[in-house]
């Protein structure tokens, strides 16, 4: 694929390899974290990790928004998707989280009717087709997805139409960093920050990190190049003793994000007083919800459900896993009550996870290790 | 790293390696759609239910076919349902996957097909249209494969009971003289081949449903593979150690359960999978790993390596396998394990599916 392959060129990334090769300092340890899931996605699809020196480590961060839902929410969303005459629609990923008692997947087994779509869109083309239905939308994601969440909502609106309602769990990403950061028991040297957040908040937010926390970040692209090439220049910032935010994704992301959907977020949303992430716990204004001009769709409000906070199990450790604090292995329950069929916590639970990945990968990892 | 860190990491590792070398326990409270996903849930399935239930050596070795002697007449006997919406896609219809799966499980079987047996579930309402022009492709695919449809049986359900209509084949087929295939006879150093493109029929599929507005003229790939089978036996007769038809799960999946059920590693340069371009791209839109698509018209063999080079070129003879390719070779270590040399040069691991592969948000 043309625009996609230059960005996958093996000879080029052996360069880039060889340059970051000579740039660490051998005696140190690198903790880099990739805050978005679809940048672990990359470096597990690509194997971006075997061309770093075995001392740069990538640690995998917060920003898989499948994986941050917390069991409560998807046992509301169970609830919802059991209401009679309800065509509960998800995106396909979402299907397999667990709650306290069961996924989406096996809800609709047990006769509830959900359904995979690929955008807010299709949920609200499903809403115009069975009008005698009411049709929710589960809408979870980053800044990345909330927008086309809040066009199908304005669309929905313009047109009048009546039987269409959003489950909104959109989340934003700077409150669960700034958590991170604050964590006392943190060993991070930099940031790869999220691209695709980037083209709507633009790279502008993330100045706090080097200034208040004095961490560099580097916004990437989602290639393996664009990810290598992001840790080579968080490295060169180490190397030079500069700390500051750098957009590597500069074909898609501008610096000051995208006004237009600014706009339409803070029409249709507003920030929640604090929203629980599986994991971490409740962050302040870190999720969102729709705001009163949209209320007529707002599912939490149209649906009686449980509401009820589930704990995370007590022997998950996915926090400190998180925090990059400990290793994924270093976690009780890793691998015997913990596994990707039957997961427990948020880093078992999507493949991008950094349990899910350890279990399947940390065999290879170790290889290169020992090499 | 300390020595007790790192024995401790070790025995994390080994414990994970003992809870996925258990047998599989079929535990789930109900069927849920991974079940026929071909991944993790139906290999639970398989080992965890029928295969205890039935105790068959033949059933055990979970080939595509089973196979029986019969008065010193080697035979091969396979059964598959068929269960695709819509029933016509590009390249082919619901008829002629229900002929060409069930030979090609015979065929990579090392059996030549012979006879089939057909059964019909037909929804009420079903147009008789519809009806004439599958069984009019099962009988054009009946008669492009060499087999005679001997048998079958017609049953018809209420409205919303079926999607239109369900087929079920049974297929059987005369094993081979030149063939001995058995994943037990794979050994490290091997080289593994694919008969064309692969992920073409899956994603024709998922295309055809309109579920996503993308316009790709890619067509299912639905077609005999005994003419690439006989090729593969007249090249390397017994060098040929194991073949696999790579339907549901792709070819991921097939390399996975002979990495499993032969422990061996597979080794696969991704590089040289061959993808149609207009796959690739949908695959990239999608997150979707071609690798894990379904095929109706492909198939994985193992070679030995002083054969691998006569059984390509055979193979590439063939209609319809001009793209066959060798992706990799088998090692020993890891055992049980599928590893992928990316086109970018680092490396992955590629597992069984634990689910369906469900489309990525982001």
């Amino acid at each position: 694929m043309k625009f996609v392959d230059e960005f996958r060129n093996a000879e080029l990334g052996r360069s880039v390899s060889q340059q970051i090769g000579a740039l660490v300092d051998p005696t140190h340890h690198y903790k880099i974290m990739e805050v978005c899931g679809g940048h672990t996605h990359t470096i597990y699809r690509y194997g971006v990790s075997d061309l770093l020196p075995p001392n740069v480590e990538l640690v995998h961060g917060p920003g898989c928004p499948v994986c941050v839902i917390p069991m409560g929410r998807i046992d509301d969303a169970i609830a919802v998707a059991r209401t009679p005459n309800v065509i509960f629609t998800c995106f396909g990923d979402m299907m397999r989280v667990p709650g306290s008692s069961g996924t989406l997947l096996e809800a609709k087994a047990e006769g509830a009717d959900v359904r995979m779509v690929y955008s807010p869109l299709d949920a609200l083309r499903i809403a115009k087709q069975s009008p005698d239905r009411e049709v929710v939308f589960f809408a979870v994601g980053f800044e990345t997805t909330a927008p086309s969440t809040a066009l199908t909502l304005m669309r929905a609106r313009a047109e009048g139409i009546r039987n269409f309602f959003c489950f909104c769990n959109h989340v934003t990403i700077i409150p669960p960093l700034r958590a991170l950061l604050e964590s006392p028991d943190l060993r991070l040297d930099g940031f790869i920050g999220p691209g695709h957040v980037c083209t709507i908040v633009g790279a502008r937010p993330f100045e706090f990190i080097p200034a208040e926390y004095g961490k560099p970040v580097v916004i990437s692209g989602f290639e393996p190049l664009d990810m290598l090439y992001s840790v080579y220049m968080i490295l060169r910032q180490l190397s030079d003793g500069r700390c500051e935010v750098e957009n590597q994704y500069t074909r898609v992301v501008p610096y000051d994000g995208n006004p237009q959907a600014f706009r339409v977020l803070s029409e249709v949303f507003e920030l929640r007083p604090h929203f629980e992430w599986r994991g971490l716990g409740f962050i302040s204004q870190s999720g969102l919800k729709l705001s009163d001009a949209y209320r007529d769709f707002d599912a939490e409000l149209r649906y009686t459900v449980p509401g009820v906070r589930i704990a995370d199990p007590k022997a998950c450790q996915c926090g400190e896993v998180l925090k990059g604090v400990i290793k994924p292995w270093e976690c009780k329950v890793f691998g015997t009550a913990c596994t990707p069929e039957h997961p427990i916590g948020t880093c078992m639970v999507s493949a991008e996870g950094a349990c899910a990945a350890y279990y399947n990968f940390g065999r290879i990892t170790r290889e290169r290790e020992a090499v | 790293m300390t020595p007790s860190v790192d024995a401790r990491e070790r025995e994390a590792l080994e414990k994970i390696e003992r809870v996925r070398n258990m047998p599989p326990r079929f535990r789930d409270e109900q069927i849920t759609m991974a079940h026929g996903a071909g991944g993790r849930a139906t290999a639970s399935l398989i080992g965890g239910l029928f295969v205890p239930a039935f105790a068959s050596a033949s059933l055990a070795l979970q080939d595509d076919a089973g196979r029986i002697q019969l008065d010193g007449l080697g035979l091969a006997l396979t059964t598959d349902s068929f269960v695709v919406r819509p029933l016509r896609f590009p390249g082919g219809s619901i008829g002629e996957l229900a002929v060409n799966g069930t030979v090609n499980d015979l065929a990579v079987a090392g059996a030549r097909p012979a006879a089939l047996t057909l059964s019909l579930v037909l929804e009420e309402g079903l147009s008789s249209d519809t009806l004439r022009a599958e069984v009019d492709a099962i009988a054009r695919a009946a008669k492009a494969a060499g087999v005679e449809i001997i048998a079958g049986d017609t049953k018809v359900v209420e409205r919303g009971h079926a999607d239109g209509m369900y087929i079920c084949t049974t297929g059987l087929g005369r094993i081979d003289p030149r063939a001995q295939l058995s994943p037990a006879s794979i050994r490290p150093g091997d080289r593994v081949l694919v008969s064309g493109r692969i992920g073409d029929h899956g994603v024709a599929i998922m295309l055809a449903r309109g579920e996503f507005d993308l316009d790709a003229t890619i067509e299912s790939d639905t077609r005999s593979l005994w003419p690439a089978v006989d090729a593969l036996l007249d090249a390397a007769g017994s060098s040929l150690r194991c073949m696999r038809d790579a339907t549901r799960g792709g070819v991921a999946s097939v390399l996975n359960e002979l990495a499993r059920s032969s422990n061996v590693a597979m080794i696969v340069h991704e590089a040289r999978v061959p993808v149609h371009p207009a796959v690739s791209g949908a695959c990239e839109l999608l997150g979707i790993d071609p690798m894990y698509v379904a095929n109706e018209g492909k198939l994985v063999a193992v070679v030995a390596p002083d054969a691998a080079e006569r059984a390509l070129s055979a193979l590439r003879a063939v209609r319809g396998c001009e793209d066959a390719a060798e992706i990799g070779e088998v090692r020993e270590e890891p055992p049980g394990m599928v590893l992928v040399h990316t086109a970018f040069g680092g490396r992955r691991v590629m597992d069984l599916l634990v689910g369906d592969p469900l489309p990525r948000i982001c």
